[in-house]
């Protein structure tokens, strides 16, 4: 038991260490990417092509002055941040990146863990937004529980109908069902499309990035965080979006399974996998527009649960015709 | 008619939020600052509050002999740098009777022109960035650079040149002028086509823009809008047609109106300016022989015989207009400017009450202030 | 095993919180250190007013929807054993609350009140 404990440790050690060292990579990602897509150079001063860059800016933020206004809730502004991280990390708990044992917990609901586990973190930005005493960032807060119940449902909805195919809420098992069945993202795809875009709002990615519009809220939510706290929101933020790709790579395009019956090699396939939709998500920051906060709520509401839900009944029908399974 | 000076919480109302926009904010344009009242996320009232740019232009102009006021109206709206120095020269020319050689007026139309496109390149970069469009800030700024390495070429200085002179331009221009220039229009024609397919035929866009913060055309009257901002209101009023100087009156032109009012219409008439600018360069670049006079006979004392003269010209953001009036001395008794985007802002309050908290910085890029030209 | 997980992660980030800390250390804070930023002005009246929520219709509803997502997830699992029977339950299920959305759509309550 004791044994068993320290093995679950240190594998969730050694994951959020994986996790840590990805968002730290991830910013370099972000920023040079964006950058080629801007024609420009983008950071490569600090290292070989900018590589320590990363670890330059963890070090400028950890000495930095942490302030704490005096309108603030002083509690939950603490707090914020805490929430805000840990549920945006514990996300990534249930998500395989190889075959049995190579999953921190391999719960039977991970869907339902993992659908639960995000939606708390909204908490984590809307205390913020509170706590600040402030009024950008309480309007970000509000945002980002429009955008909540914007986004939620037809991202739950989405699930739905691979679940029902696979039956079973455990990823694992998903995974092993598009190994021998095929792909999600060709069976499900329009289900794939409505997951898609429900969670750029999760991630609070363009074009619904609207929580810490910075032209409009200056930086929203965390308008009056510094130092180490910002960077528990910034940490939380870009976990959503590796948390999110991972998932989606899971859910539609078999996860860690190797496609092609090329061999199986633990973390390198879903990594590779997850790096497409990591991709896909940076291309559309880059060139597009964001929305207003009303319109996305219209649009989750008008178009994205009614098709959800008129797939998710299609795909009831084709499952009880004994299809699929 | 004066509209509230502040914006104050009233007492015992708990449901109004009082917010500053501004001067540092991300989406005001350099200092602008907005107070405004908000329900959730809708403007109750907006007061503009201008001043934070104030350099006391006017006055420094005063103590100034005319060769070196050039140089001070350049800094009005820096962002079309060129283009500020027409109005005050067309007024001295005026008052000093002198003659512009036709060459002199080609070449300043050109610049006139290239200095709009660069302008609306800065207005569709940033505004694009209010939009939370990242990207196209860079694309623009690329193509503008095509436009100042012309200018660097010609007169030295890249975004306030100083160029334009009485009787005509400084200096005559650089032997690959006319080389660089077509170069620049066939580029730019070719990029311009992306720019609509990016922005105009985006349908996030289009839900961000169309239908809002609707300008009525009574009320762009009222307010004495221009350029741009009224044109998309369904006014035709350009100065380049309402009262032509240097080479406009040879050169073929349209003046793109919309009767819409709202984001998209003012967005959608600068891009179609761009595109009648390529063509009234093109034209200008045919007719401007590739040498000859550039400049007219001056003296070399510049002293107007006593008088007033106003002129005015369309720069990027509208009607500029600057009014001289000499005593016969070397230095002006009085020079005041008519600056396009001061009049332009007093729309704040009709455009923002009523709209959202996220439109308001549609509505703020899409009349295009800028602040060296509205405080002076 | 989560809550493991969720320990370590919360340990990670007191001990960043801490490092910053100790390296940094405490200083006085006065002054415009603690005042809210405003766009470099002085807050005018209360940080604390009540705020419009417009979409408190959306979120209603979305109430009512989350649960029913809720019971649809432990059925979906089950729903092999279930056949036919538990698509047409899950069918009338879906449909009812379809039914009270198009009702509330109908009505114009969904349209953006401002």
């Amino acid at each position: 038991m004791l044994w068993q404990l320290f093995v679950t440790a240190v594998k969730a050690l050694v994951l959020i260490l994986a996790l840590l060292f990805t968002f730290a990579y991830i910013t370099w990602i972000m920023r040079r990417g964006l950058a080629r897509f801007q024609v420009r150079l983008g950071p490569n001063r600090v290292g070989p092509a900018g590589l320590l860059q990363p670890i330059a800016d963890a070090v400028k933020a950890i000495f930095k002055e942490d302030l704490t206004v005096a309108r603030a809730d002083r509690v939950l502004y603490w707090l914020a941040p805490l929430i805000a991280f840990t549920f945006a990390l514990a996300a990534f708990a249930v998500i395989p990146v190889g075959p049995d044992g190579w999953v921190v917990a391999n719960l039977d609901m991970g869907v339902l863990y993992v659908f639960a586990v995000s939606e708390l973190a909204v908490y984590g930005i809307f205390l913020a937004g509170w706590a600040s005493g402030s009024k950008y960032p309480l309007m970000g807060g509000l945002r980002s529980i429009a955008a909540l119940v914007g986004y939620e449902l037809a991202l739950g909805m989405a699930i739905l109908p691979v679940v029902l195919m696979a039956g079973s809420l455990n990823l694992q098992d998903i995974v092993a069902w598009q190994q021998t069945h095929g792909y999600f993202i060709l069976w499900q795809f329009p289900a794939f499309l409505v997951y898609f875009v429900a969670s750029l709002a999760e991630m609070s990615r363009t074009p619904f990035d609207f929580a810490e519009a910075e032209q409009e809220l200056v930086a929203g939510f965390h308008t009056e965080y510094a130092s180490m706290k910002f960077v528990s929101f910034y940490i939380a933020e870009l976990l959503h979006w590796i948390t999110g790709s991972a998932l989606i790579a899971t859910l539609f395009l078999g996860g860690w399974a190797a496609p092609f019956g090329l061999p199986q090699i633990p973390v390198l396939w879903l990594f590779l996998k997850w790096a497409i939709f990591i991709f896909l998500v940076l291309w559309i920051w880059a060139s597009w527009f964001r929305t207003r906060y009303d319109q996305m709520i219209r649009f989750a509401w008008g178009v994205l649960l009614p098709a959800a839900t008129v797939w998710f009944l299609i795909t009831a029908y084709y499952v009880a015709k004994g299809g699929a399974l | 008619m004066r509209g509230p000076t502040t914006v104050e919480p009233v007492p015992g109302r708990t449901d109004e939020l009082i917010i500053n926009m501004g001067p540092q904010h991300p989406a005001t344009h350099g200092v602008l600052k907005v107070v405004i009242g908000v329900e959730g996320e809708r403007i109750t009232r907006a007061v503009p509050h201008i001043g934070f740019l104030h350099r006391n232009h006017e006055k420094i102009e005063e103590a100034r002999t005319y060769p070196q006021i050039i140089t001070y109206t350049d800094r009005m709206d820096y962002v079309s740098g060129l283009q500020n120095e027409l109005p005050f020269i067309l007024a001295v020319e005026d008052l000093l009777g002198v003659e512009v050689p036709p060459r002199a007026k080609l070449i300043r139309t050109i610049f006139f022109e290239l200095f709009r496109i660069a302008s609306h390149l800065v207005w569709l970069g940033t505004g694009m960035l209010d939009l939370g469009a990242i990207t196209p800030f860079l694309y623009t700024f690329r193509d503008r650079e095509m436009i100042l390495e012309i200018t660097e070429k010609t007169a030295g200085a890249r975004m306030l040149p100083n160029y334009f002179t009485f009787g005509g331009v400084r200096r005559d221009v650089h032997p690959d002028f006319f080389k660089d220039v077509a170069h620049f229009l066939d580029f730019f024609e070719t990029r311009l086509p992306d720019y609509y397919a990016l922005v105009l035929d985006s349908p996030v866009f289009q839900a961000r823009a169309v239908g809002v913060g609707v300008l009525s055309r009574e009320r762009a009257i009222a307010r004495g809008a221009s350029g741009p901002v009224i044109r998309a209101s369904g006014v035709a009023y350009d100065v380049r047609k309402a009262e032509p100087y240097d080479a406009y009156p040879e050169l073929e032109f349209e003046v793109p109106t919309r009767p819409e009012g709202d984001v998209f219409a003012r967005f959608w008439v600068r891009f179609k300016e761009m595109e009648e600018s390529v063509k009234i360069i093109r034209q200008a670049l045919e007719k401007t022989p590739k040498t000859g006079p550039y400049k007219g006979k001056v003296p070399p004392r510049v002293k107007p015989k006593p008088g007033a003269r106003y002129r005015a010209v369309e720069i990027s953001r509208g009607h500029l207009g600057t009014y001289v009036v000499s005593d016969g001395s070397e230095r002006p008794l009085r020079v005041k400017h008519r600056s396009p985007s001061f009049a332009n802002l007093q729309l704040i309050p009709d455009l923002f009450v009523g709209a959202r908290f996220a439109d308001a910085i549609a509505i703020l890029s899409s009349l295009d202030p800028v602040f060296g030209e509205v405080d002076r | 095993m989560v809550a493991v997980f969720a320990v370590v992660g919360v340990a990670i980030v007191y001990a960043t919180l801490f490092l910053s800390r100790l390296l940094v250390g405490e200083r006085p804070k006065t002054g415009a250190k603690l005042e809210v930023y405003e766009s470099g002005e002085v807050t005018i009246g209360t940080t604390e007013a009540r705020v419009d929520v417009h979409y408190y219709l959306y979120a209603l509803l979305f109430l009512v929807f989350d649960v029913e997502a809720a019971l649809l997830f432990p059925w979906a699992p089950a729903f092999d054993k279930l056949g036919w029977l538990g698509v047409f339950e899950v069918a009338i299920f879906v449909a009812i609350l379809a039914a009270g959305l198009a009702y509330a759509w109908l009505r114009g309550v969904l349209k953006w009140v401002y």
